[in-house]
């Protein structure tokens, strides 16, 4: 019982992180169609614009509250990484569009690679370290030796994610860009026809995006410490496969298949073995793709127009 | 069952220069050509219609107004400004709206949200008035207000398509088959609609049609396609009465 606790509320955390990172592979997709392979170099490149700042707030501008830090840390990757998503869809994406179908997926092949080498060159090859910032933790439950407990950090993933994910629902369902975005998703000429700039409207799917992963490149580095430039390719992967469980192109579903992911991969690691954590959560993903072939919340292929 | 569409019975004076003015306008799809030098004029306050058969052309036009695809020759004029290579949405920020070929319904939307979707223009600065007045012209969308549009009827969607392309308050409305196998009393009820407009706020309305009879009865005057071609024109009654018209369009068909 105090394993499975412990393990749910790691999972939780896990799952909160792929899921942000999963929205965004999920909103690129369901607009044009395009599995973005660079999204997960995106989030890594956004944990070490965290990390650069984090160390210039902290070592260099003296903040001293490690709270505000990372608040303006997160703030400031959201907006550059943001930036840097506008910029590759405009030069990577954009001209391949009415192309043919795999044009765009190669070009986003292509641009993961130049964002990892980017930054193996830039940062180099080794783990980049940021000093330990919130430690504490509380104790929930304990019995026969075995704490169950929270950690500050995770407490801070949980409520962070929690918060954004009701803002950028919000944003999705009740705003006029959310109304544009929904309405390119499901026809892009007749949403033209309505004078909607449709590659406005793409364009600002690919910042937010970003600025979701961007704060979860942020969390991912407070969590963990340390990051490198191969990070993009693992929780990427996790992500894309959360979005693809969920149901691609379904933004409940990125969540949900986020949580499932981070939730099997760590009572896997915590029951059985860690080394096959990853093997667990791709086979379930094989097990509900043969049964659900649209995800879990992905809707029919056919539907009536 | 019949429902009785009343003809035309008004003219209207064309003063100053048309609304809409398509000049020998070619379209292609890739190296195949759709339109042949097509001209169109529409005056303001006109209720003008397209009429043809199956893969004349008719939607190509529609479209071609709109920028897509993009007429390779010729010119498209809205209010005596050169649109014709114009990307869509803006044309459509000049306040042309169309009910296109289909409907386009956005399926995964609610009524009320296709409906603001057609107000984006204004951001939805007049969306309580207008979205009232949709509901005096068609009262079945006041019903289906939170039902999702792919699962409307077709004659409600068709419906829904008009009363989107309504809300962006649009000098000239294009609509694309509405009567499309849609029962003849909703098809009266939509060409109704469609007259009132024109009569008590002098709406400009181009309007494309297999469906040649209430087409011609409801319009000021009409032009017919042939082949990417316009081969004949004149005012609605004029072209009801045509022998060549009633043999290609007519006979046979309801009277
Ligand atoms: N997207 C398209 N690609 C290629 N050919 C097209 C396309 N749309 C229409 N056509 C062709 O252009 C011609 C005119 O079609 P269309 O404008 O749809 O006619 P209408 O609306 O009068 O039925 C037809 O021969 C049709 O096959
Ligand atoms: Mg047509």
């Amino acid at each position: 019982m105090e394993l499975f606790l412990q393990q749910f509320i790691n999972g939780v955390t896990l799952g909160s992180i792929y899921g942000l990172i999963a929205i965004g592979y999920t909103m690129v997709f369901g607009i044009i169609g395009m599995v973005n392979f660079s999204h997960g170099d995106v989030f890594m490149v956004s944990s070490f614009i965290a990390l650069i700042f984090f160390l210039v707030l902290t070592t260099w501008l003296g903040v001293a509250s490690v709270a505000l830090a990372l608040l303006i840390v997160m703030v400031i990757s959201m907006v550059l990484t943001g930036l840097m998503s506008w910029t590759i869809e405009r030069v990577a994406y954009r001209p391949l569009r009415g192309s043919f179908r795999l044009a765009p997926l190669i070009s986003a092949i292509g641009m993961s690679i130049v964002l990892s080498n980017f930054i193996q060159v830039a940062q180099g090859p080794r783990n980049k370290p940021v000093p330990p910032m919130v430690t504490e933790s509380i104790a929930l439950w304990e019995r026969n030796g075995f704490t169950v407990s929270v950690s500050y950090k995770q407490l801070i993933i949980i409520a962070v994610t929690a918060v954004l994910l009701a803002c950028f629902w919000f944003l999705v369902q009740k705003t006029s860009l959310g109304r544009a975005q929904r309405a390119c998703e499901q026809d892009r000429k007749m949403a033209a026809l309505l004078g909607i700039n449709v590659d406005r409207t793409i364009s600002l799917t690919f910042v937010m995006g970003a600025a979701l992963a961007a704060v979860a490149g942020t969390l991912f580095l407070m969590y963990y410490g340390v990051v490198n430039f191969s990070d993009g390719f693992v929780p990427g992967v996790k992500a894309f496969t959360a979005a693809v469980l969920g149901g691609i192109g379904s933004l409940p579903g990125a969540v949900l298949g986020g949580l499932l992911i981070g939730l099997i991969e760590t009572f896997w690691s915590g029951y059985f073995s860690i080394d096959y954590k990853d093997v667990a959560a791709f086979s379930i993903l094989a097990i509900v793709l043969i049964f659900m072939p649209q995800g879990i919340l992905g809707r029919p292929e056919v539907e009536k127009v | 069952m019949t429902a009785v569409i009343e003809t035309q019975d008004t003219t209207v004076a064309k003063v100053g220069p048309p609304l809409l003015k398509v000049e020998g306008v070619k379209t292609y799809y890739g190296n195949i050509i759709a339109l042949k030098g097509v001209d169109v004029d529409v005056y303001p306050g006109e209720i003008v219609t397209l009429i043809g058969a199956n893969g004349a052309g008719k939607s190509t036009l529609m479209m071609t107004i709109f920028g897509n695809p993009q007429a390779r020759e010729g010119r498209v004029l809205f209010d005596g400004r050169d649109i014709t290579r114009m990307p869509s949405h803006e044309i459509a920020r000049l306040r042309i709206a169309q009910s296109p070929e289909g409907r386009r319904i956005f399926p995964r939307m609610t009524v009320l949200e296709n409906l603001q979707m057609g107000a984006s223009l204004d951001k939805l600065k007049y969306f309580n008035d207008d979205v009232e007045r949709m509901f005096t012209l068609f009262p079945r969308l006041k019903e289906r207000l939170t039902q999702r549009g792919g699962t409307l009827s077709g004659g409600e969607q068709q419906m829904l398509a008009i009363a989107r392309a309504l809300m962006a308050r649009p000098r000239l409305l294009m609509l694309d088959e509405p009567s499309l196998g849609l029962a003849p009393l909703i098809v009266k009820q939509i060409f109704d609609a469609v007259r009132d407009l024109n009569r008590t706020e002098g709406l400009t309305v181009f309007l494309v049609e297999q469906n040649a009879f209430h087409a011609l009865k409801l319009a000021h005057r009409g032009y017919v396609m042939v082949n990417g071609l316009v081969t004949l024109s004149g005012t609605g009654q004029e072209l009801l009465a045509n022998p060549e018209v009633r043999a290609a369009y007519l006979e046979g068909g309801r009277h």
